[in-house]
């Protein structure tokens, strides 16, 4: 297991630094000097600021030792500096991963919960109506926009029933109260960017546990469970949920990176203080340094996503227990 | 042993071809039918509905936030500048549905050549090339299309060229595990044999067969690439000259507490548009494979 992880380790700094060296490769890619393009055409920059980002990034020197350098200093942690906001990328994007990782977990979660408990209900009765109720809330939650469904969300819990907050992450009266209060606040205000998030990806989890579901009633061994007599409810959640979650767990991380892109739409729809606005935030200010810090790391939440999907994998199925 | 019946001569069973069935197929699945039809009137609509309808999107003509009903004149209402949102509905589809199929039709272009390459050829090839997959995939979509439109240019093809290199990784999968099952079959033996080359071999004989799952998964990527084309112009990426119903939902969004119809329509239409898509897509998935039905 050790040697696995340290293998999957391995192989997922091999990708992010791919990530480093298509981000260098980007920047000399796009239209202009690229000194200019990372100080950005609405900095005002200078001829000091050209020279001193000329000499920060090495821009004088061969384009192998430039390549070397950029990727020795972001594999440290060194994301360079935001010329908009003068801080270092690292620091900003910090104050900000915090935000993003609870949506997206939140919305996670949330859609497995409620996915997987649809589509075995649906799988217990094929036919049924709430089978027939999947399939419509598959399909929708495959065609709604994601940042169309936070706006209905919003007219709708803004101006009709006005139970949650629409904007922000947390009340700025409650900052003297006291931790309990305040993360009830930041949970009270999730609820609309999580669900939203949610609503679009719980359609894939419903669908794809009710096909899965529908595989494995079928089976040998959940026939021998009902034989011996096991209950309903211990047949599908002790027999067969636990090999149809097989699949659900494959895709779950698949669709990590979906996930996240959707969490930054949603970000800019209820003004989460995410990695999405600071994207998003980037962009207006063509900082690109920013911008490609972002990515960097929303690459790096990815690739540990990954990992963490194959351990529970590893965990969830039994035959995979031994391997190395 | 001939038929009982001298007045009914035996016909040899005529051979259909796989298309015509699964069209036969198609057309008896209602919701499939619904959504074709629908996506048809959609086009339509918006390859001819700016001409018959009249109005100009881009021009200011009422009182801005007029309610939808409340003037004949303009029945869905105007937006925050006054400008006639079905006009706009009208003429903003039309980009979108550019840009969605053109992006559909490369990343099927790079996803089959990249899966059909790994599939066909395995050992390191495959291994290269499923490894070049995989960073694709640990990059999230709409954050490096917005990262390619913002440091190129804003321009629908750029916006086509940027969703297309997103999301080529999952069609390049299915089409590699496609060919990875059909080259092991007699035919594709049979036609090494007679002397068929590499090229032959792959995109005559096994990409036909291969061909029923990558409609189907081409039809979705229509659908996927149509919402990220809205979620761009949403978020004021994209081209900032042409009307889109991503644009008309962006445009009006600060006001959505004094006004819910201008985002409203448009993010109805590009739901309709997609939810058409994915009928239809599901009809294909069905008559192609059915033994799937029952599911």
């Amino acid at each position: 297991m050790a040697g696995y992880l340290l293998r999957r380790l391995a192989y997922g700094l091999l990708l992010m630094a791919g990530v480093v060296i298509l981000n260098f490769f980007l920047i000399r890619l796009a239209p202009g000097d690229p000194a200019e393009v990372i100080a950005g055409d609405m900095g005002g920059a200078t001829a000091e600021v050209l020279a001193a980002i000329r000499a920060d990034y090495g821009l004088d020197q061969p384009l192998l030792v430039q390549l070397g350098r950029y990727l020795g200093a972001m594999m440290q942690g060194d994301l360079g500096e935001s010329y908009f906001f003068n801080r270092p990328v690292a620091e900003l994007i910090g104050a900000r991963i915090g935000p993003t990782i609870l949506l997206v977990l939140a919305a996670q979660v949330i859609s497995i919960t409620i996915g997987v408990a649809m589509g075995v209900m649906a799988a217990r009765k094929p036919n049924g109506v709430l089978s027939g109720a999947v399939s419509v809330v598959a399909t929708i939650g495959y065609a709604v926009p994601v940042f169309w469904m936070g706006i209905m969300l919003i007219i709708l819990f803004a101006s009709i029933i006005p139970i949650f907050p629409v904007e922000g992450m947390a009340d700025i009266r409650l900052r003297n109260e006291g931790w309990l209060e305040r993360m009830i606040d930041i949970l009270h205000h999730l609820a609309l960017p999580a669900f939203s998030l949610a609503v679009i990806f719980l359609a894939i989890y419903a669908r794809l546990s009710r096909a899965s579901m529908l595989d494995v009633l079928g089976a040998d061994y959940v026939r021998t469970a009902r034989a011996k007599g096991a209950s309903e409810r211990s047949v599908l959640f002790r027999h067969a949920l636990r090999n149809a979650a097989l699949p659900v767990i494959t895709v779950a991380g698949l669709q990590f990176g979906g996930l996240l892109s959707g969490a930054l739409l949603v970000e800019t729809v209820f003004n989460w203080p995410g990695m999405g606005t600071l994207a998003f935030d980037a962009i207006l200010r063509r900082d690109y340094t920013l911008l490609l810090g972002v990515l960097f790391c929303a690459a790096a939440m990815v690739v540990i996503a990954n990992i963490v999907t194959d351990l529970a994998y590893r965990l969830a199925d039994p035959r995979l227990r031994g391997e190395t | 042993m001939s038929a009982a019946d001298p007045a009914a001569p035996r016909r040899p069973a005529r051979a259909e071809s796989p298309l015509r069935e699964a069209w036969v197929m198609f057309r008896r699945n209602r919701p499939a039918m619904a959504g074709l039809a629908l996506l048809v009137l959609i086009i339509l609509a918006t390859l001819y509905g700016a001409l018959l309808y009249g109005g100009d999107p881009y021009e200011i003509v009422w009182a801005p936030h007029e309610p939808p009903g409340a003037t004949p004149e303009f029945p869905l209402g105007t937006d925050y500048l006054g400008r006639d949102i079905v006009a706009g509905l009208l003429t903003g589809g039309g980009p979108t549905l550019a840009v969605g199929a053109a992006a559909a039709l490369l990343t099927m272009l790079i996803g089959v050549t990249i899966g059909a390459l790994a599939g066909y050829f395995g050992g390191a090839i495959d291994n290269l090339l499923m490894r070049f997959t995989e960073f694709f995939q640990v990059l999230p979509a709409l954050l490096f299309a917005m990262v390619l439109v913002t440091l190129f240019s804003p321009s629908l093809t750029m916006i086509a060229i940027a969703i297309g290199l997103v999301s080529w990784p999952q069609t390049a999968r299915l089409t590699r595990a496609e060919f990875l099952k059909i080259r092991k079959l007699e035919y594709v033996t049979a036609a090494r044999a007679i002397g068929a080359r590499d090229g032959r071999i792959m995109w005559r004989v096994i990409l036909p067969n291969a061909l029923p799952p990558l409609i189907v998964s081409a039809t979705l990527t229509i659908g996927v690439a149509i919402l990220f084309e809205a979620g761009l112009s949403f978020l004021g990426l994209g081209d900032p000259n042409t009307m889109s119903w991503g644009l008309m939902i962006g445009a009006n969004r600060a006001y959505i507490l004094s006004a819910w119809w201008p985002v409203t329509f448009p993010g109805l239409a590009i739901f309709l548009t997609v939810f058409a898509v994915s009928l239809v897509g599901d009809g294909l998935n069905d008559a192609f494979n059915p033994k799937l039905r029952e599911r």
